[in-house]
């Protein structure tokens, strides 16, 4: 790999999974001098998550990464580099890191998503982790999170996260999917489209079968159990707007819970550089691109989750798409034409396969039937769902950003990260409404994107 | 079988392998928290695992507001528990 120093750079390339990879592979490929910087320690992002010396083994498409590494020969690769902030200047852009700041004339954000969240009650007990948490303890660590493990929430993720942890050797005591994913049926030309990713999807499912997993749909975690830890959780049969269907509850012992109700995008730098928001196709806040991943804002590229969850197919193509294109902005690259219609055409095919998981696996807004008023909705403040309510009920918020004032939800360490949604959606609830971009871009600003000391800040 | 780091944790020691942050250490040595809440001094330890949630800060060397789901340990660490804000630089 080379160093450039940090002035020389013409392109950076922010995050380094399955879109940022191809984007800087691509924008090499086509003659730019390309920076990719990533917090981890390795390149691959959450989706090929490994460990030092991992030869693929259980990872999906790992030949791809492997070709991808090949590609970054000519690329100024930063890893353990965590990005606080990126700002304007007169010539483009500075990248401020934990470990210093990189100039660029253009960037490409492909900063990805972590595991979207509802809150019930005994969620923060220990032993309640995020399925993606419990993914990365297993590919990224080599650890299985634990001995019985119930997995719920909605969306395709679990079913992987569930199987490995059966090849992991864990007791998975059940999975429980709150949707019906039955309503995959009415997009078939989407999904007959990618049939390969539905049977990437039966692989996992016959791995559960073959070691009796039981599998339930429009089931789901309601309530965890435990003193110092999860010890047990209610399950309950859920109707069609997620609400409890009376006497369907039970009790299932389990020592750990891995939970995810799809992705959010993880938007904070596309918002800090101004970049226009919209609700997305799963309902969370995603950054707007045009077709040749351009963002609102002059110079900055979309590629991947940011531009809404889509999988890591539909983020390998738009990572090439904005390396292509950005590389011609930047340093006049001509993009061959053929390859630009080749991946718009993947591109719609592989959005409408996402947009068809996403009507396939909604959240409903039963899950907020759920929480008691004692039940914590901001894991960081710990402020109660009941104090949510409240500050529309009593102090007159119509807005989540308002109640975030009021009541401090999403003031603590995560800003919001974790919790933003779910207030969002309470908030929007009390107030008699949906929830709107507007609602949640206003949990989703943060001007500091990661810890910093005083000392980067004033060198910043 | 790859190298192992030793280090402790309340005093006990632990041994890990090289590469592993400490929270999955912490995980795979039969521990699920070593954190309390600010306000109700409740047990935290990792969820999200990917540095979004802060709930798994742990004092690494004497530092604390450490997330142990991104720090990698290393040999001779001494890891201890958090309390409330915890003291320094990234306190809360």
């Amino acid at each position: 790999m080379v160093s450039f120093p940090a002035e020389a750079a013409e392109i950076a390339v922010l995050g380094a999974g399955p879109a940022g990879l191809a984007a800087a592979v691509t924008a090499a490929s086509a003659g730019a001098r390309v920076t990719l910087i990533d917090a981890g320690a390795r390149v691959g992002g959450q989706f090929w998550r490994h460990r030092e010396g991992d030869d693929g083994v259980g990872h999906h498409d790992w030949p791809t990464l492997v070709r991808l590494r090949a590609g970054l020969s000519r690329v100024d690769v930063r890893t353990r580099h965590a990005i606080w902030h990126v700002e304007r200047t007169e010539s483009g852009f500075t990248v401020n890191t934990d470990r210093g700041a990189v100039s660029c004339r253009t960037v490409i954000v492909a900063t990805g998503a972590y595991d979207r969240q509802v809150p019930f009650p005994g969620w923060t007990l220990p032993g309640v982790y995020t399925a993606g948490g419990v993914q990365s303890l297993l590919k990224g660590h080599g650890v299985r999170a634990g001995n019985r493990v119930v997995v719920s929430g909605t969306g395709p993720f679990l079913l992987p996260v569930a199987a490995g942890l059966v090849e992991a050797g864990a007791e998975v005591a059940g999975v429980f999917e709150a949707g019906s994913p039955a309503g995959f049926a009415r997009s078939p030309l989407a999904v007959l489209a990618n049939a390969g990713k539905l049977a990437e999807g039966a692989g996992y499912l016959k791995t559960l079968l073959r070691q009796r997993v039981p599998y339930r749909t429009r089931t789901a975690v309601v309530a965890a159990q435990g003193t110092d830890g999860v010890e047990s959780v209610t399950v309950a049969s859920l109707d069609r707007q997620w609400r409890i269907v009376p006497g369907s509850e039970r009790t299932v012992a389990c020592d750990t819970v891995a939970v995810g109700y799809g992705f959010t995008p993880q938007l904070e730098l596309p918002v800090q550089l101004g970049c226009e928001t919209r609700l997305g196709a799963d309902g969370s806040l995603v950054a707007v691109a045009d077709d040749r991943q351009r963002a609102t804002t002059p110079g900055v590229y979309l590629a991947g989750e940011v531009c809404g969850v889509g999988g890591s197919a539909l983020s390998l193509v738009e990572g090439e798409l904005a390396g292509l294109h950005a590389a011609l902005t930047t340093v006049g690259a001509e993009p061959n034409r053929d390859t630009v219609a080749r991946l718009l055409r993947q591109r719609k095919s592989l959005r409408a396969f996402a947009n068809a998981m996403h009507a396939a696996h909604p959240v409903r807004p039963g899950w907020q039937t759920w929480l008691d008023d004692g039940t914590q909705v901001c894991r960081c403040e710990e402020v109660s769902a009941g104090t949510v309510r409240s500050a529309v009920k009593d102090l007159g918020a119509t807005d989540a950003r308002t109640a975030k004032l009021l009541a401090r939800p999403g003031m603590g360490l995560c800003q919001g990260r974790v919790c933003g949604y779910a207030t969002a959606c309470l908030v929007a609830a009390e107030c008699g409404r949906e929830p709107t971009a507007a609602d949640l871009a206003g949990v989703a600003a943060r001007p500091i994107a990661q810890p910093v000391t005083l000392g980067d800040l004033a060198r910043g | 079988m790859s190298e192992r780091v030793r280090f402790s944790f309340r005093g006990q020691e632990i041994v890990a392998e090289a590469g592993q942050s400490v929270g999955a250490a912490l995980i795979a040595a039969g521990h699920r928290s070593w954190r309390t809440t600010r306000h109700e001094g409740a047990p935290r330890g990792v969820f999200c695992g990917i540095g979004v949630c802060f709930d798994c800060l742990v004092v690494v060397n004497g530092k604390p507001g450490r997330r142990a789901c991104l720090t990698e340990v290393r040999p001779g660490d001494v890891i201890e528990p958090q309390e409330g804000a915890g003291r320094g630089e990234l306190s809360c």
